[in-house]
């Protein structure tokens, strides 16, 4: 029973979630008290949401690249890039243009890393290793390794804003979740792309165009990572090329792979990759509102992620079923 | 070549060679780390102004955080026979042998901003640093004599764990906690020195402590995180700097902004003027021979809105941070 009941697909993640927020409810009372502040909702439940935007949308394009066997280490440079030029446009030329040219600077990475994924075949843990570690420097060179600060108040508004009382990054995940969801799922676009993951030589036997499924998954992963980038420099209203996205790649991953999504490709869940960063930013904040000192911070993280990981191991599962029938 | 010319010659070499030594003009090689923060990029161009006004030629190698850089440039001075060396050490353990060549050449060195292991206590003339645990107590000072007395819930933003910035700043502010009864740090943990962290730390911190009414003040231990801390406030509906007062370190360009805008109320000055003592001892010691003390302490300044916080502003803008 227990066996089957963890084994139904995404199942495991809900249950952490629903766990984790009620411990933070026990460490925080006031955890799930939710008020408007100057048109803007506001608590600690909205600042999981918040927060977890970026990592959110770093996951969105990750998942599809890990469904295609693949792994993109590059997105917190990514944002980094995309985010310094955003902040050192705004005042200047406004909006559109800043976003764009934001949003172009994505598109370009991601072609990059597909190129070298796609066509030159190179493995794409070293592949995009080379963005990750000369897309920060790229940033830095942009900003002349400065914070560079803006007041360009629809740019503000992007990180700091409200559509209908919802901040605007939780906005913006959510039109990506579900532009990204009628694509892939609206079409036969997400089973080509987990063919593809699955077996990439059989697949392209069968006809599919591997080639333009991979370079189309990282150019997605570029664009997510840049809008990623825009809102974390909004939210500061300055782009801090040295630290904007640092590491965030790893929690990408993560909450890919708490949503269940292989690492050995073949199969993906949009929805369960954002419920995968809800878990690490709702794990987050409870840290922070717990008032443990903070040298324990990693250390309850990781345990977390270990019992979410379990959680999800059919084996773990087996195993308890076994001890609970030799209990009984 | 006639006997003539070659005396003459001989004497043009002599002249040239005594040039050094008779004019006061020094030459001093700069190993600087790099330039990965705005505070990093400021003392840079702080010790190219500093140097400038003395009529010091100073020679600077960015060593892009890398040890092996700085003991490469380190003997490229040595073999130009500059008059002093300059070290902003990337580590503290490592320079024996090559402050040694240093030495060996009759080349004094002093380090900057950082210092090294004991071990190497007798390889360099004098160290300019500043005290963080002093910049820790002047800011819990400041807060000290501004609530006089009456009750106040501080929250701590504090550096990377593990940091010994971060560890000295909160060992010096607490000192001062420890001596007065009505100060008492009710939330601390680390926004790793960054905004974003700040923000987000600072976001925690009201919703734990009542929406913000049950605190008195912020203490962060740079001044980035302070701006992330300002931007939460606004966004809960507080005043910073009226509703809570804020103490910071650093006393980076837009701190002064957010003085200058009353929403900030104080910052404890990291200065970045490192080489102007140091030049000042290495001329001393040069001319009269006096041995600078092993430590030059930089001053810890305090800033408030008494001291024309725009001002600074517009003159610290352009060092790059």
């Amino acid at each position: 029973m227990m066996q089957r009941l963890l084994q139904s697909r995404g199942l495991a993640q809900i249950v952490a979630l629903l766990v984790i927020l009620a411990i933070d409810r026990a460490v925080s009372p006031q955890f799930f008290d939710v008020r408007m502040q100057d048109g803007r909702l506001f608590g600690s439940l909205i600042d999981v949401l918040n927060r977890g935007a970026p990592v959110a949308l770093l996951a969105l394009g990750m998942v599809l690249v890990i469904a295609t066997r693949g792994i993109d280490l590059s997105v917190g440079a990514v944002m980094a890039i995309a985010g310094a030029i955003a902040a050192s446009l705004a005042d200047t030329y406004g909006l559109p243009l800043a976003l764009a040219a934001a949003l172009g600077a994505g598109l370009l990475c991601g072609l990059w890393n597909g190129f070298l994924v796609a066509v030159l075949g190179i493995q794409p843990i070293v592949a995009t290793l080379i963005l990750m570690v000369a897309g920060r420097g790229v940033a830095q060179l942009i900003t002349e390794g400065r914070i560079v600060t803006f007041t360009a108040p629809d740019l503000v508004w992007l990180g700091n804003g409200a559509v209908l009382g919802v901040p605007t990054p939780v906005a913006v995940v959510l039109g990506m979740l579900i532009v990204t969801g009628v694509v892939v799922r609206g079409s036969a676009l997400g089973l080509l792309i987990e063919a593809t993951g699955g077996n990439a030589r059989a697949s392209e036997l069968a006809g599919i165009g591997t080639r333009a499924m991979i370079l189309a998954v990282y150019v997605w992963c570029g664009l997510c990572a840049a809008l990623a980038g825009v809102i974390a420099a909004a939210d500061i209203m300055g782009a801090d090329a040295n630290n904007a996205g640092l590491w965030l790649e790893l929690d990408a991953i993560l909450a890919v792979v708490i949503g269940g999504t292989s690492l050995f490709g073949g199969r993906f869940s949009l929805v369960l990759a954002m419920v995968g960063a809800l878990i690490i930013q709702a794990m987050n904040t409870g840290i922070l509102l717990s008032g443990y000192p903070p040298e324990f911070n990693l250390l309850v993280k990781a345990a977390v992620v270990l019992i979410v990981l379990l959680l999800q191991s059919p084996r773990f599962a087996s195993a308890g079923a076994v001890l609970g029938r030799a209990r009984q | 070549m006639t006997s003539k010319a070659l005396l003459a010659a001989t004497a043009l070499v002599a002249i040239t060679l005594s040039l050094p030594a008779t004019a006061a003009e020094l030459t001093v090689g700069f190993s600087q780390i790099g330039s990965e923060s705005g505070w990093r990029a400021a003392e840079t161009s702080v010790s190219k102004s500093e140097a400038a006004k003395r009529k010091v030629t100073l020679k600077i190698a960015d060593a892009q955080q890398k040890q092996e850089n700085q003991i490469k440039a380190i003997r490229s001075f040595i073999a130009q026979g500059v008059d002093a060396i300059f070290l902003a050490p990337v580590v503290s353990s490592g320079w024996d042998a090559v402050l040694k060549e240093a030495k060996e050449a009759k080349i004094p060195v002093v380090l900057l901003d950082r210092d090294i292991d004991p071990s190497g206590k007798e390889l360099y003339l004098t160290a300019v640093t500043s005290d963080s645990v002093h910049e820790g107590a002047v800011a819990g000072e400041w807060l000290a004599k501004t609530v006089a007395g009456k009750a106040c819930n501080v929250v701590e933003l504090q550096g990377t764990v593990g940091a010994s910035v971060a560890t000295n700043r909160k060992k010096g502010f607490d000192g001062v906690v420890a001596k007065n009864a009505n100060l008492k740090v009710v939330r601390s943990q680390t926004g790793d020195f960054t905004r974003a962290k700040g923000k987000e730390v600072m976001e925690s911190f009201i919703k734990a402590e009542g929406g913000g009414k049950n605190i008195c003040a912020v203490y962060a231990h740079n001044d980035d995180m302070m701006v992330g801390a300002i931007q939460a406030m606004k966004e809960a509906g507080l005043k910073p700097g009226k509703d809570v007062l804020t103490v910071s370190i650093d006393a980076v360009p837009d701190i002064f902004k957010a003085i200058a805008a009353g929403e900030a109320n104080a910052t404890v000055e990291l200065t970045p003027n490192m080489a102007g003592p140091a030049l000042d001892a290495i001329m001393a010691y040069k001319a009269k021979g006096t041995v600078p003390p092993k430590w030059i302490q930089t001053e810890s300044k305090l800033y408030t809105a008494a001291d024309d916080p725009q001002k600074i502003y517009d003159s610290k803008k352009g060092l790059g941070y």
